[in-house]
């Protein structure tokens, strides 16, 4: 007990002083289960938030803008991957996290059981749920755990033009015709209140938070991430001349910030607990994915035996190069 | 739900140009060396990040591992003469 | 004799139509692969393939005196003026019905590149020493895919065998020539179709028989005219959905 309380001492003056753990580290097993946890989690958000932008592929209207939304879809399953590989290294396997996932045990960020209804959502999720994600990448990019922090590193390189093709859309739709105008407005009415959601819960509710910045798994809270989301973004949308939809914004020349309305957050609990207008639909999409692939897979488990037997089957007398 | 056949881990390593060594991108699941080539070129050097690749079993990695009564929570500080900095060479010199 | 312009337009375009048609088609899988890792592979494949109807458009743009670009070409036409293969506009399938779709293609598309990148028209030859290399590897892909998937379980040997089967009868028009064909050879400009047939079979038959699986008969009766604007039902119904903004929405830019 003395002997675990002082290796949980050390761990901690380890983490404040700025040094990152790594897989093989000793560590706290809660710290381990909430690494796996957040690490599993942001993977599954990755990989199901391909699910709305990839309902935009086919019907892209130009073949420039096809290749962009393509690639930015192949990314996020690029960077669930490497997510998934990530919490692979303490142990937990890619397999495990997915039947937690099919099974609806495991979470992922609430935003992706929203609907995608115009092209403009591709823009909209861009600018704001990739900005919003963003904040909190670029902060996770210093995170304690190492692989978590390596993986993070790379997609926020990756992810780097995510958030400026999605403006690029908005600015463009924005100042397009009547009706891209007001696509571009519809698409910032309904992603503005999710994406603020997407920083969870107020600090003052979120029981996880403290822990978390002790253990600088996370570096900054959930509300001052969204704070600084919001003044960043308000200005943005002024620039192309849509309103963000909420009556309550305002300037606050004392505080510096904007202050903003209150969360539904009677809305975001019932997303997370599954009431969303697409939780079934991603859900569906992924076991069937799934499921359809499992002859895939299996047929490429049963070659691979089939090359490993036949390569260390003995050589045959007749060949020359036997002798 | 669990498959007894899931596709083996790989660890891949990649040379972004000549001169430079491998270095760890990260890992990818496939069921042969073949395949787990060809992924971590389609997964990992998606951005021309590299102009060659090393593929091989996680498995066969034997990694040293940290004693856990004296983590290595310690830096190895002990032995600052491996270190440019240890040494005092008035700026006069210049860069060394 | 110089080639028209407009037969050189009429020519790209043709290219393109097949790697768009074939590209739309890939690209519906992003999101819904068996595993990350081939859904990011095929997707490579998918973004290759529609950056190379972009050139192939780009270039019959170029030479079209009535402001065509490549969006106009690919947006804006309705199937019968589309000339792609039937076999690309096939859907999906399964995975290995995508795949075997996809081998039967790209080892046509790999030998038509090579001989393109002979062609007397330096934009078509520059254009194909860049997509040879992309498509040397998508061949490389989907055959292994083919073998291993031919040659696993006896669950997915059946299935290739029956996409196999079912795609057969689309792989004779790869070879059609059409006048526009002959046209373009004469002036050494893209080969006969006709004379990629001997490779092709020679490779797609190794690669089915590493596969183990049996190569239909060559004298079964055989689909053809997408090259004449002629297609299956499956066409009309994959246009709608990928010109939907352009169509509705005549004046907006995107």
């Amino acid at each position: 007990m003395g002997e675990e309380f002082s290796l949980e001492h050390r761990f901690q003056a380890y983490i404040d002083a700025e040094n990152k753990i790594e897989p093989k580290d000793w560590m706290p097993e809660n710290y381990r289960k909430t690494i796996v946890r957040q690490m599993s989690q942001h993977a599954h958000s990755e990989v199901v938030g391909m699910l709305p932008e990839a309902n935009w592929i086919t019907r892209a209207p130009s073949l420039r803008s096809k290749l962009i939304l393509l690639a930015k879809v192949q990314d996020e399953g690029g960077h669930g991957l490497y997510l998934y590989s990530a919490a692979e290294t303490l142990g937990v396997s890619r397999e495990q996290m997915i039947d937690d996932l099919l099974q609806g045990k495991a979470k992922y960020s609430s935003i992706f059981n929203y609907p995608t209804l115009n092209w403009a959502d591709m823009g909209a999720i861009g600018w704001l749920v990739d900005g919003a994600a963003i904040a909190n990448q670029v902060m996770l990019c210093r995170t304690s755990y190492g692989p978590y922090a390596r993986a993070m590193v790379r997609i926020c390189k990756e992810e780097s033009f995510h958030q400026r093709q999605g403006y690029e859309i908005m600015m463009h739709m924005a100042a397009g015709t009547p009706e891209q105008k007001a696509m571009a407005q519809d698409a910032l009415n309904r992603w503005w209140w999710p994406a603020l959601m997407m920083f969870g819960p107020a600090d003052a509710a979120s029981p996880n938070t403290a822990q978390s910045m002790a253990w600088k798994i996370k570096r900054k809270t959930n509300d001052e991430l969204r704070q600084e989301f919001v003044d960043k973004t308000v200005p943005q949308a002024t620039f192309i001349g849509l309103t963000v939809p909420d009556s309550h914004l305002k300037w606050n020349e004392v505080t510096g910030h904007y202050d903003f309305g209150p969360i539904d957050w009677e809305e975001f609990t019932q997303v997370v607990k599954g009431n969303g207008p697409c939780n079934k639909e991603r859900l569906a999409a992924r076991n069937k994915a799934h499921q359809e692939g499992q002859w895939v897979r299996d047929a490429a488990t049963a070659f691979a035996k089939k090359q490993q037997a036949r390569a260390a089957a003995p050589v045959s007398a007749t060949n020359p190069s036997a002798a | 739900m669990t498959q007894p056949d899931t596709w083996p881990l790989w660890e891949v390593f990649v040379r972004s140009k000549n001169g430079l060594a491998h270095k760890h991108s990260g890992s990818l699941h496939a069921p042969d060396a073949e395949t787990a080539l060809k992924s971590a070129r389609d997964v990992y050097t998606r951005r021309s990040e590299g102009i060659s690749i090393w593929v091989l079993p996680s498995s066969s990695i034997v990694a040293s591992s940290p004693d856990e009564k004296e983590p290595l929570f310690a830096p190895s500080d002990d032995k600052p003469y491996r270190h440019p900095t240890f040494y005092d060479i008035p700026d006069e010199v210049g860069h060394m | 004799m110089k080639l028209d312009t407009c037969d050189l337009a009429a020519y790209a375009t043709m290219r393109a139509d097949d790697v768009l048609i074939l590209g739309q088609r890939l690209s519906a899988w992003c999101g819904h692969g068996p595993v990350l890792e081939q859904d990011i592979a095929l997707t490579n494949i998918a973004l290759d393939l529609i950056g190379q109807a972009r050139a192939y458009y780009q270039l019959a743009a170029h030479g079209s005196s009535d402001g065509q670009t490549e969006d106009t070409l690919a947006y804006l036409r309705d199937a019968h003026e589309f000339k792609n293969h039937l076999l690309v506009e096939l859907p999906n399938g399964h995975w290995g019905d995508t795949l075997m779709r996809q081998f039967l293609f790209d080892t046509y598309n790999f030998y038509l590149l090579e001989a393109l990148t002979k062609s007397s028209a330096p934009e078509l030859s520059g254009l194909a020493a860049k997509a040879i290399k992309e498509v040397s590897y998508h061949a490389q892909y989907s055959a292994e895919w083919v073998i291993r998937l031919g040659d696993g379980t006896e669950e997915s040997h059946s299935r290739m065998q029956s996409a196999l089967d079912i795609l057969w009868p689309y792989t004779d028009e790869l070879f059609e020539d059409t006048s526009l064909d002959v046209a373009v050879h004469a002036l050494q400009v893209g080969p006969l179709p006709s004379a990629l047939r001997a490779d092709w079979l020679a490779k797609v038959s190794e690669v089915l028989q590493m596969a183990t699986l049996t190569v239909p008969s060559l004298d079964g009766y055989h689909q053809r005219g997408g090259l004449h604007g002629k297609h299956t039902e499956h066409l009309g119904i994959l246009l709608a959905e990928m010109q939907f903004l352009p169509r509705a929405y005549p004046t907006a830019q995107w």
